[in-house]
């Protein structure tokens, strides 16, 4: 990183956000029950748990974070544009790096939103300002706020909540592309295209942010325009989703473990892709919207999609940092046990939402709305859950068996050609490079070159060892 | 074989700094573009949030800021502070590093003169009854310009670090600390130009009359 001292400032940051949040367990009223999006009258009003303190540590906290989240951000931003090693293009980056990158630059853009309006909300807690705060009643006592907008506080949060969703869904984008041609011995089909994919994605990301508000009440022609946005950004999305699916068509797949959970990325997040273009339509949305189709969509392309990718990933890279591989079998049982089971958790949960099952409920018992089967699914899905949640004991152990008993892995046991897997020593040491730093000749993708001797091509092979093909797209 | 690779050593001193400076100024920038993002939006909710019929403008004619007498000598001790910033960057250049100290603490002390004048028309203000919570105008006006005063408090850090390289300077010479001091004043410019770009919008829209403010909102699309 060209900053150490940033990178240690963002960690300690972060770390004293996260010491002020659960403080916030232990004050009067305790934490916040205003969710994640901490919409205003409700979240400061009292009904609302931690209206009193809860709420006032959540927002410090956060403060605390996006401050933390700058200075990371800016490490991240400037290292891969200032100190990339000799030959090392923009243009042969492994995506991984270009999800990251353009990720990061969306986290510098859009948590200033989610500063902008915590900071409105603590002075409209604590000093009493209406920038949120409408006139209102709170248990029969007329507040002294007036002329405030929670209809700002959404639009602020969700400038932030949008670009926020595709921060943590760019990364896993790019480390698909990764695993998929390692695993796959291909080339990315369409590195370039992938490239500028990553880049739409991220721009668009910041003008589709009121397809999260279609019931707020906001003016109804901003629903034409954010449908229109949020269908046009499934384009390149989809185009990405291609572009997997070419990489693999014909290439020599290994199923390893990494493997296997980018495939299962691939169908997870298609089906969340999927139900997302029902959602981005303003008179579907409208009867889905606060219900578990909701919740079912958003868990599939955030938490189910990604945390396959980001499971599979460090089966990839465990053996760079350890030097040892992670046990196979065990790692095949989790990953069964994770995508059908995650898979049972969420596709019946689009069911539940389209019978009108409401989210955020405690409970649900007596709603005529509700038949018994629902509530059975219900229970099913939970069930499900524990089941899931419990087997990633497997994955702990396996990390920590792994440590101590695994198969010693070498220096590159997948045989890629990214840079990391040519380290003089592994895992490793502090530099990485020890005196000298790699040239980079080529991209990243180099598999099955016909002119090579092995079926993969490290970057830093000069053009007189392997031939540098115009395909690679060299700057 | 596989690696047939070439290599450079890892502690080339020049080219070191020239990347250390690049980065130290693309870091800078990113800076920038953050804290412009967080003021765009706060100007945003600005203008929406004065098109609701409780505001009552700091700038009609029998408000606070009908008269800005201070807040215009604190924006000339802003500009003493980039200008003498600037003047200091260019003196650096031509290794005239006489006159780069006075300049240096010249800005620092204009700089801190800034933030004292800010806080004299805080109390002006809530010595006379404007206070935050009173109307969603004063809000914001200690609002944005609470925020630029603690941007420009962060600043003075770096300011301070500028200030210790420069008598490194004095003491070792040397091309090494002439070029980390250099880096410093250079940064310090830009954020301060920066910072005073910001300020003088802020100043700008603040002092508006409301006739002024609604015509942006009706050109945002908003009432």
């Amino acid at each position: 990183m060209v900053f150490p001292f940033v990178n240690m400032l963002s960690y300690w940051f972060y770390l004293v956000s996260v010491l002020v949040l659960i403080a916030s367990f232990f004050v009067p009223g305790g934490p916040t029950g205003a969710g994640w999006t901490l919409y205003p009258p409700q979240a400061i009003t009292a009904g609302t748990p931690g209206s009193e303190w809860g709420i006032i540590l959540m927002l410090v906290s956060l403060i605390i974070f996006i401050i933390a989240a700058t200075m990371g951000g800016l490490n991240y931003v400037t290292t891969v544009l200032q100190a990339r090693t000799h030959g090392m293009t923009m243009f042969r980056l492994p995506l991984t790096v270009w999800g990251i990158f353009v990720a990061t630059i969306l986290a510098l853009l859009a948590f200033p939103a989610l500063f902008v309006s915590g900071i409105m909300m603590l002075l409209d807690k604590t000093i009493g300002t209406s920038f949120f705060m409408p006139e209102m009643m709170q248990f029969g006592t007329q507040l002294d706020h007036t002329g405030g907008s929670p209809i700002l506080f959404q639009h602020l949060f969700w400038f932030f909540g949008h670009p926020e969703v595709y921060i943590v869904a760019l990364p896993a984008f790019g480390l698909v592309s990764d695993l998929i041609s390692v695993h796959a011995r291909r080339s990315i089909f369409g590195y370039r295209m992938m490239v500028w994919a990553i880049v739409a994605i991220g721009v668009l990301s910041f003008v589709v942010w009121a397809h999260h508000m279609y019931v707020s009440g906001m003016n109804p022609y901003f629903g034409f325009f954010f449908a229109t946005t949020t269908l046009v950004i499934a384009v390149p999305t989809a185009l990405k989703v291609y572009n997997w699916l070419l990489t693999l068509w014909r290439g020599n797949i290994h199923l390893t473990v990494p493997m296997l959970f980018s495939l299962a990325f691939i169908v997870t997040f298609l089906v969340g892709g999927l139900t997302g273009l029902f959602l981005g339509n303003v008179v579907v949305d409208i009867p889905l919207s606060d219900t578990y189709f909701v919740v079912a969509h958003f868990h599939m392309v955030m938490g189910v999609a990604p945390i396959l990718v980001v499971f599979g990933a460090i089966y990839h890279w465990y053996p760079k940092i350890t030097g040892r591989m992670l046990h196979d079998g065990i790692g095949k049982l989790h990953f069964w046990i994770t995508f059908l089971g995650t898979y049972l958790i969420y596709f019946p949960m689009h069911y539940l939402g389209f019978l009108g099952m409401p989210r955020r409920y405690y409970a649900y018992e007596d709603y005529q709305f509700i038949p018994d089967s629902a509530q059975s699914l219900n229970a099913f899905i939970t069930v499900v859950a524990i089941v899931v949640a419990i087997s990633q004991l497997l994955f702990i152990f396996n990390l920590i068996y792994s440590l101590f008993r695994g198969k010693p892995s070498g220096g590159n046991p997948w045989r890629a050609n990214s840079l990391e897997w040519l380290t003089p020593d592994t895992p490793p040491k502090h530099g990485n490079w020890g005196e000298s730093m790699p040239v980079v000749h080529r991209w990243a993708y180099d598999y099955g070159v016909p002119e090579a001797e092995l079926d993969f091509v490290p970057q830093t092979t000069s053009g007189d060892v392997v031939p540098v093909h115009e395909s690679d797209l060299d700057e | 074989m596989l690696a047939q690779t070439t290599s450079i050593p890892i502690t080339a001193p020049r080219s070191y700094f020239k990347r250390r400076s690049a980065s130290a100024k693309t870091g800078l920038h990113l800076l920038m573009a953050a804290i412009s993002s967080m003021y765009l939006l706060f100007l945003l909710s600005y203008i929406l949030r004065s098109q609701v019929s409780d505001w009552e403008a700091l700038s009609e004619p029998w408000q606070p800021l009908a008269q800005t007498g201070q807040l215009w000598i604190n924006t000339a001790l802003l500009l003493v502070a980039s200008i003498a910033f600037e003047m200091a960057r260019r003196n650096i250049d031509r290794f005239e590093q006489g006159n780069t100290r006075e300049l240096l603490w010249l800005a620092g002390l204009s700089s801190f003169g800034f933030l004292i004048g800010q806080l004299v028309f805080w109390q002006y203000l809530t010595d006379h009854g404007y206070l935050a919570s009173s109307n969603p105008a004063n809000a914001f006006f200690f609002l944005l310009t609470g925020l630029h005063g603690l941007h420009l408090v962060g600043g003075m850090f770096a300011w301070m670090v500028a200030t210790y390289r420069l008598r490194v300077v004095g003491q070792n010479g040397g091309n090494r600390s002439v070029s980390l001091a250099k880096l410093s004043i250079e940064l310090c410019t830009t954020y301060w130009h920066f910072l005073l770009v910001i300020w003088m919008l802020l100043f700008a829209l603040l002092s508006s009359s409301p006739g002024t403010y609604a015509a942006i909102a009706k050109f945002c699309g908003i009432g």
